[in-house]
């Protein structure tokens, strides 16, 4: 009825005008209607450009920091009556020495340096000093120790963790006025920072350990690093390209080339695509249940990461592959099949590297889907304090490790808020990863797609 | 021809890799996110101290923890549950049930739980009574049981700030719900006289659980994440308050204004001396059946309650544990391995 009228309506409109080069009401309205729907759309990219921008910008503004670090440069003597009371120099006997043997020779190194800079702080006891010092450091000097006994005895330099409160100074997260109520730090103590930071003791510097170093406990966030949550995710990565590529593509060909059409390979067909949508948690609570209880899989080991994984890669791979075997025309098919080659030799020789491209980009795609997934993870003891590092593989795909998307979950549960920082410095290395891999695959495309 | 090869031979290694037999050198451990943090510092020191590698530590809670503890014997199983609260005797049945036959309760020391608000807000002075007030869906006004009627901490208690009530309390599955429930509400139940309405209002079963019945009118709003979440909220809601944990508020005392609860400000040395009032135990359990099987297991454990780290001078102190008076006990039962008798 409605439809009736309004087509009545722009009749009458459209016959007080009768030439072309007068723009009528209906006209004016169709174009208005355009007007409208191009800004709605110019609206909605808008909306996401700035969306984009806005988790970007915080992600950078609050991360890029953890990629600088505050050192202090402390000339240390290792006493051999503290390290090496036998005197032997055999690193087994000097172990029994614990961190907390260490911890005294680094204050007084720093007191040392205190006084031969002609630094001194009103109202700064030396344990206040001592405390700008990373707790980390103690571990990272008798680990020297450890490696090189014959220089037990010497006065050594090393470049020294400073505090994490001390390094969130310099990276304007602590001020003098949030150090007077803090419990951890005082406000002498960044006095002192700041002298020794003049006198050239202290210094901010490229922050390599934290793509080498494993996690760190809370009280020194100063350490932490993503060293076994980047093994892990690689390790991870690995067994979900060996295992899902081959299956994947097995298991593509067999459906589009060889297979009947019947109703078997319908249902079959409709569940992959079910699969594809199946919420990841749900590979999660499976891989709990089949690789860890029933085949007794470790916990917290990459290979049950990567099998999980694998499941969640499939379909898309699978879903992708058949795509690019679609696209490579009949006729490629029939000339072969035409001078003799066997139904195999046709595919293997001429359509499989037709769609090789096609099939290569699906897989990056599905493995940077797999690389930024938490969900399952979670089920299957992966979000854990690791500070080992995986052994080389294959046994160490068995070994506990981190992944990079749960060590980001794992930071931003932690409560000192140096881990913040840590956390997007995570993000943005997860990120960098997930861009590199979906370069990759535009550029595969690009360069190697062939059109018909 | 290749790519089947490559097919192949990947399910081969898949099949080859579910049948190996992993002997596994690393502890394991799981449970409480409170213990996590102290549990993360002990296994650090402890990798660094020992020839043994650093065990491998877990969240998910203490409920989730135990349960990983109860489920068998075996090197696919945890070594270590973390507990924020007692293990409960279904715990114990069903560890019995699966062969888990002896288990060791280690206490490893004290947590307080603090009150805060936001830095620049007033200062509060709470007593159990005024967090029950405000909180409880039913309070009694004049003899009577009636609805919460109050608005601000202004109208529960003459001497609080004239602040809209509004807080943020651990959710149910924290095992600091349950100390908040028992040492807050419970209390304050008591305290404000309420209990007695109640039980004579609706017998005693039920009056019990009236205490502890929050008002369901969006006052009083459950966090099921973690301290960190709370303090998001507190940021953006700055007329909030928040139920941390002791070490928590250690860590960020240059954002919270913590309130004292009966007069007491909650520190390190108050929960230790029994005057701040909401504090609990913290504990870990241990499989006795693995202590000689998994490498350096009964090391970690003397280790965890040895002087250096929960002592009061150690690192776990210094991060917000309060140590416990009777640690000298727990060392001597650690070494004996005397497993956890029937609760009582």
């Amino acid at each position: 009825m409605t439809d009736a009228t309004t087509v009545s309506a722009d009749a009458a409109l459209q016959k007080k005008s009768g030439s072309l080069f007068e723009v009528g009401e209906r006209t004016k309205r169709r174009q208005a209607q355009e007007r409208r729907f191009r800004m709605m759309g110019l609206a909605a990219v808008t909306f996401g450009i700035i969306a984009l921008f806005g988790l970007l910008g915080s992600i950078l503004s609050n991360g890029v920091s953890s990629f600088r670090q505050t050192y202090i440069t402390l000339d240390i003597y290792l006493d051999p009556a503290k390290l090496d009371k036998a005197g032997n120099r055999n690193p087994d006997e000097m172990a029994k020495v614990t961190t907390f043997g260490y911890a005294p020779l680094i204050a007084s190194a720093l007191v040392e340096q205190i006084k031969k800079n002609d630094i001194s702080v009103e109202g700064l006891s030396d344990k206040d000093a001592g405390d700008i010092i990373s707790k980390e450091a103690p571990a990272s000097v008798r680990n020297y120790v450890l490696a090189h006994p014959s220089k037990v005895g010497e006065t050594v330099q090393f470049d020294i963790l400073a505090d994490g409160r001390i390094d969130g100074y310099y990276k304007g997260r602590v001020t003098m006025e949030s150090a007077q109520l803090d419990r951890n730090v005082n406000p002498e103590e960044l006095v002192l920072a700041d002298k020794l930071k003049e006198a050239g003791v202290l210094r901010t510097k490229f922050n390599t350990a934290f793509f080498t170093a494993p996690d760190a406990s809370d009280t020194r966030p100063e350490a932490a690093g993503l060293g076994v949550a980047i093994i892990g995710s690689t390790y991870m990565m690995i067994i979900v390209l060996a295992l899902s590529l081959p299956i994947g593509v097995a298991a593509s060909i067999y459906l589009e080339e060889f297979a009947p059409q019947n109703r078997l390979t319908d249902v079959i067909e409709v569940n992959i695509a079910n699969l594809a949508a199946v919420p990841s948690i749900v590979f999660g609570i499976l891989g709990l249940a089949v690789f860890i209880n029933w085949a007794g899989l470790p916990q917290s080991a990459p290979v049950v990461g990567g099998l999980v994984l694998t499941l969640m890669t499939l379909p898309t791979i699978i879903i992708a592959t058949r795509a690019a075997l679609k696209a490579v025309p009949p006729s490629i098919r029939e000339a072969a099949l035409g001078v003799g080659a066997s139904k195999m030799q046709t595919i293997f020789h001429h359509v499989l590297p037709l769609a090789a491209p096609g099939i290569l980009t699906g897989a990056i795609i599905g493995l940077a889907q797999a690389l930024g997934e938490t969900a399952p993870l979670l089920l299957i003891g992966m979000v854990a304090f690791v500070r080992e590092f995986p052994g080389p593989p294959p046994e160490g795909f068995f070994d506990p490790a981190a992944a990079l998307p749960v060590q980001v979950y794992n930071w931003t549960t932690r409560g000192d808020p140096a881990f913040v920082e840590r956390a997007s410095g995570a993000i943005i290395v997860l990120l960098m990863f997930l861009a590199v891999m979906n370069i990759t695959a535009i550029i595969l495309r690009r360069r190697f797609e062939r059109r018909w | 021809m290749k790519t089947l090869k490559i097919a192949l031979a990947a399910a081969v290694a898949a099949s080859a890799l579910t049948t190996a037999a992993h002997a596994r050198d690393q502890i394991q451990i799981k449970g409480s996110s409170t213990v996590l943090p102290y549990a993360t510092i002990v296994a650090e020191a402890f990798g660094e101290n020992f020839e043994y590698p650093t065990p491998v530590v877990e969240g998910g809670g203490s409920g989730a923890g135990r349960k990983a503890l109860c489920e068998g014997v075996g090197e696919n199983t945890i070594d270590i549950a973390n507990s924020s609260s007692r293990i409960k005797q279904s715990d114990i049945d069903n560890c019995a049930s699966n062969g888990v036959a002896e288990i060791q309760e280690v206490r490893i020391g004290y947590d307080g739980i603090v009150f805060a608000s936001d830095i620049n807000g007033p200062d509060f002075a709470f007593t159990p009574a005024d967090w029950f007030k405000a909180l409880a869906a039913e309070v009694v006004v004049d003899g009577e049981v009636v609805a919460n009627p109050y608005k601000t901490w202004h109208d529960v208690n003459a001497d609080l700030p004239e602040q809209e009530i509004l807080a943020f309390i651990p959710g149910t599955k924290h095992g600091t719900r349950e100390v908040f429930d028992i040492k807050v509400l419970e209390d304050g139940c008591k305290e404000s006289g309420a209990l007695e309405a109640f039980v004579a209002a609706k017998g005693e079963d039920d009056g019990e659980k009236a205490c502890v019945a929050l008002r369901t009118d969006g006052v009083s709003v459950d966090i099921d994440g973690d301290y960190t979440e709370t303090l998001a909220r507190l940021d953006a809601n700055k007329q909030a308050i928040g139920v941390f944990g002791l070490s928590f508020y250690e860590n960020n005392t240059d954002k919270l204004r913590v309130a004292t609860m009966n007069g007491v400000s909650p520190s390190v040395d108050t929960v230790a001396k029994g005057d701040y009032p909401v504090s609990r135990p913290l504990y870990f359990y241990v499989k006795n059946a693995h202590l000689d099987v998994i490498p350096g297991l009964q090391e970690y454990v003397e280790f965890f309650v040895s002087d250096d780290m929960a002592g009061p001078d150690g690192p776990l102190a210094a991060y917000g544990l309060v140590p416990d008076p009777e640690l000298a006990k727990t060392q001597e039962m650690v070494k004996n391995r005397t497993p956890m008798g029937p609760l009582n």
